[in-house]
C-alpha cells in the first residue's frame, strides 16, 4: 500500500494555522488573521462539497445555498432572542439538513449535467428567497448587533477567540471527512461514482447513499454559514449566490478533487490570490481566469498533488 | 424446488418484441444455458431478471418469492448475482477493493462512517478467498483499470461471487477471451455450477457442452427449443435457427457481438 502522507501534510497545515495569529499579531497584521479566517470558512464548506464532488461524483452547483441557510438561521435566531451558539448551530444544522433532504430527493433523480442544473436552480431559489426576507434586510442583508455566545462566553466572537473556534471546527470537519472517505460508507459512495450500475447490482441502493452524503454535506455547509455570520457580524444573500458555489468548485479543482487537504489548500490559494491580486491591480479578474486555466492544465490533481505522492484509488 | 422461475415474461422496445412469453426455471445445482443468435434478446432477459429493465408482463421468482417489482439492489440483497456482457467493474478500485465492496453489501449495514473499511478483517478474508478462487491473488493491489481484458472478466465473476449469491446470471462470461483464458474460466465455472445454480448466456459451444445441464434456444425473443445439450444439438429448429450458423466447430470465433 502506498503510505498515505495526507495526515502529515494536514497536521503541518493545522500547526501553522495554530501559531499564525501569534506571529501575525506580533508584526501587527490583524488583517492577515482575517484573511486566514475567511480561507478556513471557505475550506469548511469546500470540505463538505468534496464529499459530493470528489467522493460521490455529484457535481453540485448550489452548495452555497446551505452556507446562506446556516448564516440566516443564526441571524434570525439571534433576532428572535436566542443567544446560545450551540442551540443556534443545532437549529442551523436542522434547517440545512432538512433542506438538503428535500432538495436531494428531487435532485438525485438526475445525474451529471442535469444534477448540476437542478442544484443550481435550488441554489437560486434559496438566494431569491433570502433577498425577499424584508424583515431581515432583503437584498442589503442584515448587520448583527449582538453575537451568539458559547456557553455564556464571548469565546466564539471576534472579541474573543473566534479564530481558534473556526480552526477547531475546520480540523474536526477534516477529520470527519477523512474517516468517511475510508469508511464503509465512503467506499460505497466512491463505488457508486465509479460505476453506479455495478454498485446497485452489488446490492447497494445508490440513491440512499448519495442522499445521505448530500444531507451530511448540506449540514456541514450550514455549519460553515453559522461561523461565517458569526465572524462577519453580518449576513446577506450574497453568501448564497451561484458565484459563491462556483468559487467552492474552483477551490476543489485547484486544490485537488477527492482529497481533504486539497479543499483546504485550494481555499487558501483562492483567498490569498484574490486578495493579493486585488491589492496589486483592480482588474485582477483578468489574470485570475488564465491563472485557473494554467493550474487546471499543468497541476493535474491540484495543489494537493504537489505536496504528496499520487494517492491510490483506495485512499482517494 | 426451483431457485429461479420466470413466468410468461414479455418485453417490447417499441414495435420490437424482445421477450415473447418466456418461461424458464432452474433448480438447485443446475446450470441452464441460454443460447441464440446476436440480437435474440438474451441480454435483455438477463436485465429483466436482475432488475435493470422492467418486463411489460410476467413474473420473476427467486426462491419462490416474487421479485418482479423490486429494484436492482433488493434483488441483489435477495441473492441474485450477475455479471455483465460488457465488463462492468470499478476501475479506480483495486482488485481486492472491488471484491471487498461486493462482500460488504452482504455483511451488515454499510451506513458506517468512522471505522476504516480496509481494516475489516472479515471483509478482507472474504476478498482473499474469492481472489484465490478466480486466480487473481497476485493482482490484488492492481487497479481494475490496469487489468488485462481477461483478468477483468475474471474480476467481473469475482464481484458476483463475493456477494454469496443464491443464483448467478452470467452474460457471456467468456466474451473476448482467448483459448487459454476461456479454458481456465470454464474450469472455474465447472466447479461453481454444482454450488450455485446459474443461468449462463454463452456463444462458446465448448463451454455449453461442458457446463450446461439444460439448454434453451432463444430466437427473436422466443424459446424455440429446450433440452439437454445433445438434444438441442439434434433439434432441427435449434439447428436452423442457430447451430446452423457454423458456430459449433468455431467456439472462439463464435463469441461475436463486438464485446471485447
Ligand atoms: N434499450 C434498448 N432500446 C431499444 N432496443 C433495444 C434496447 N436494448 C436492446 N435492444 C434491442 O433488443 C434486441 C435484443 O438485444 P439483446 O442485447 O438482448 O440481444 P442479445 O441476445 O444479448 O445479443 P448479443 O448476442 O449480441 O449479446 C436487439 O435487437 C437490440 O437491438
Ligand atoms: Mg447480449
Amino acid at each position: 500500500m502506498v503510505r498515505d502522507r495526507a495526515p502529515i501534510v494536514a497536521g503541518t497545515i493545522f500547526a501553522l494555522l495554530m501559531v499564525a495569529p501569534f506571529g501575525l499579531g506580533l508584526i501587527g497584521q490583524g488583517y492577515l488573521t482575517g484573511l486566514l479566517m475567511r480561507a478556513m470558512l471557505l475550506a469548511i464548506a469546500a470540505l463538505a462539497l468534496d464529499l459530493l464532488v470528489g467522493q460521490g461524483g455529484m457535481v453540485s452547483f448550489g452548495h452555497s445555498a446551505f452556507v446562506g441557510l446556516g448564516a440566516y438561521a443564526l441571524a434570525i435566531g439571534l433576532q428572535a432572542g436566542i443567544e446560545s451558539l450551540l442551540l443556534l448551530t443545532l437549529i442551523a444544522l436542522a434547517v440545512s439538513g432538512l433542506f438538503a433532504l428535500i432538495t436531494g430527493v428531487l435532485a438525485l433523480r438526475t445525474s451529471g449535467v442535469y444534477f448540476l442544473m437542478i442544484t443550481l436552480a435550488f441554489g437560486q431559489m434559496t438566494y431569491f428567497t433570502l433577498t425577499s426576507l424584508a424583515a431581515y434586510g432583503g437584498d442589503d442583508g442584515l448587520t448583527l448587533w449582538s453575537m451568539a455566545t458559547l456557553l455564556g462566553t464571548d469565546v466564539a466572537q471576534n472579541a474573543g477567540q473566534i479564530y481558534f473556534v473556526i480552526l477547531v471546527v475546520m480540523v474536526a470537519v477534516w477529520w470527519l471527512m477523512h474517516c468517511i472517505s475510508q469508511s464503509r460508507f465512503g467506499r460505497v459512495l466512491r463505488g457508486a461514482r465509479d460505476n453506479p450500475e455495478r454498485a446497485e447490482v452489488m446490492g447497494f441502493s445508490v440513491f440512499r447513499y448519495r442522499l445521505t452524503a448530500y444531507v451530511i454535506a448540506g449540514m456541514i455547509a450550514g455549519l460553515a454559514g453559522v461561523l461565517t455570520a458569526q465572524q462577519n457580524e453580518f449576513v446577506s444573500p450574497a453568501l448564497a449566490t451561484w458565484q459563491h458555489s462556483g468559487d467552492l468548485l474552483v477551490i476543489l479543482v485547484i486544490g485537488g478533487l477527492g482529497s481533504r487537504n486539497g479543499a483546504i489548500l485550494g481555499a487558501f490559494f483562492v483567498v490569498i490570490v484574490q486578495d493579493l491580486l486585488g491589492a496589486v491591480m483592480p482588474e485582477w479578474r483578468l489574470i485570475y481566469g488564465p491563472l485557473l486555466v494554467l493550474v487546471v492544465l499543468f497541476a493535474k490533481g491540484g495543489l494537493n498533488r504537489l505536496l504528496g505522492p499520487a494517492q491510490t484509488g483506495s485512499v482517494a | 424446488m426451483n431457485v429461479l422461475e420466470i413466468h410468461n415474461l414479455c418485453k417490447s422496445f417499441g414495435a420490437v418484441r424482445v421477450s415473447r412469453d418466456i418461461c424458464l426455471s432452474v433448480a438447485a445445482h443446475q446450470c441452464h444455458a441460454l443460447i441464440g443468435p446476436n440480437g435474440a434478446g438474451k441480454t435483455t432477459l438477463i436485465h429483466q431478471i436482475s432488475g435493470v429493465l422492467r418486463p411489460d408482463a410476467g413474473q420473476v421468482l427467486l426462491d419462490g418469492h416474487d421479485i418482479t417489482a423490486q429494484p436492482i439492489w433488493r434483488r441483489a440483497q435477495a441473492g441474485l448475482g450477475r455479471t455483465f456482457q460488457i465488463t462492468s467493474v470499478l476501475p479506480s478500485f483495486s482488485v481486492r477493493e472491488n471484491v471487498a465492496l461486493a462482500a460488504q453489501a452482504k455483511a451488515g449495514s454499510s451506513m458506517r462512517f468512522f471505522a476504516a473499511a480496509s481494516d475489516e478483517a472479515a471483509l478482507n478474508r472474504r476478498a482473499e478467498a474469492i481472489l484465490a478462487r478466480i486466480c487473481l491473488e497476485d493482482r490484488a493491489d492492481v487497479l481494475a483499470a490496469d487489468l488485462s481484458h481477461g483478468e477483468r472478466r475474471l474480476l467481473e465473476l469475482g464481484i458476483a461471487l463475493a456477494g454469496a449469491p443464491k443464483f448467478l446470471l452470467l452474460d457471456e462470461p467468456m466474451a473476448g477471451l482467448g483459448r487459454v483464458e476461456s479454458a481456465m474460466l470454464i474450469e472455474i465455472l465447472a466447479v461453481l455450477r454444482r454450488e450455485i445454480p446459474m443461468l449462463l448466456v454463452e456463444h462458446d459451444m465448448d463451454a455449453i457442452f461442458r457446463l450446461a445441464d439444460t439448454v434453451s434456444v432463444l430466437v427473436e425473443g422466443a424459446v424455440v427449443a429446450r433440452g439437454t445439450p445433445d438434444q438441442v444439438r439434434a433439434d432441427p429448429a435449434a439447428r436452423a435457427a442457430y447451430l446452423g450458423e457454423g458456430t459449433v466447430g468455431d467456439p472462439v470465433g463464435g463469441t461475436l457481438g463486438g464485446t471485447a
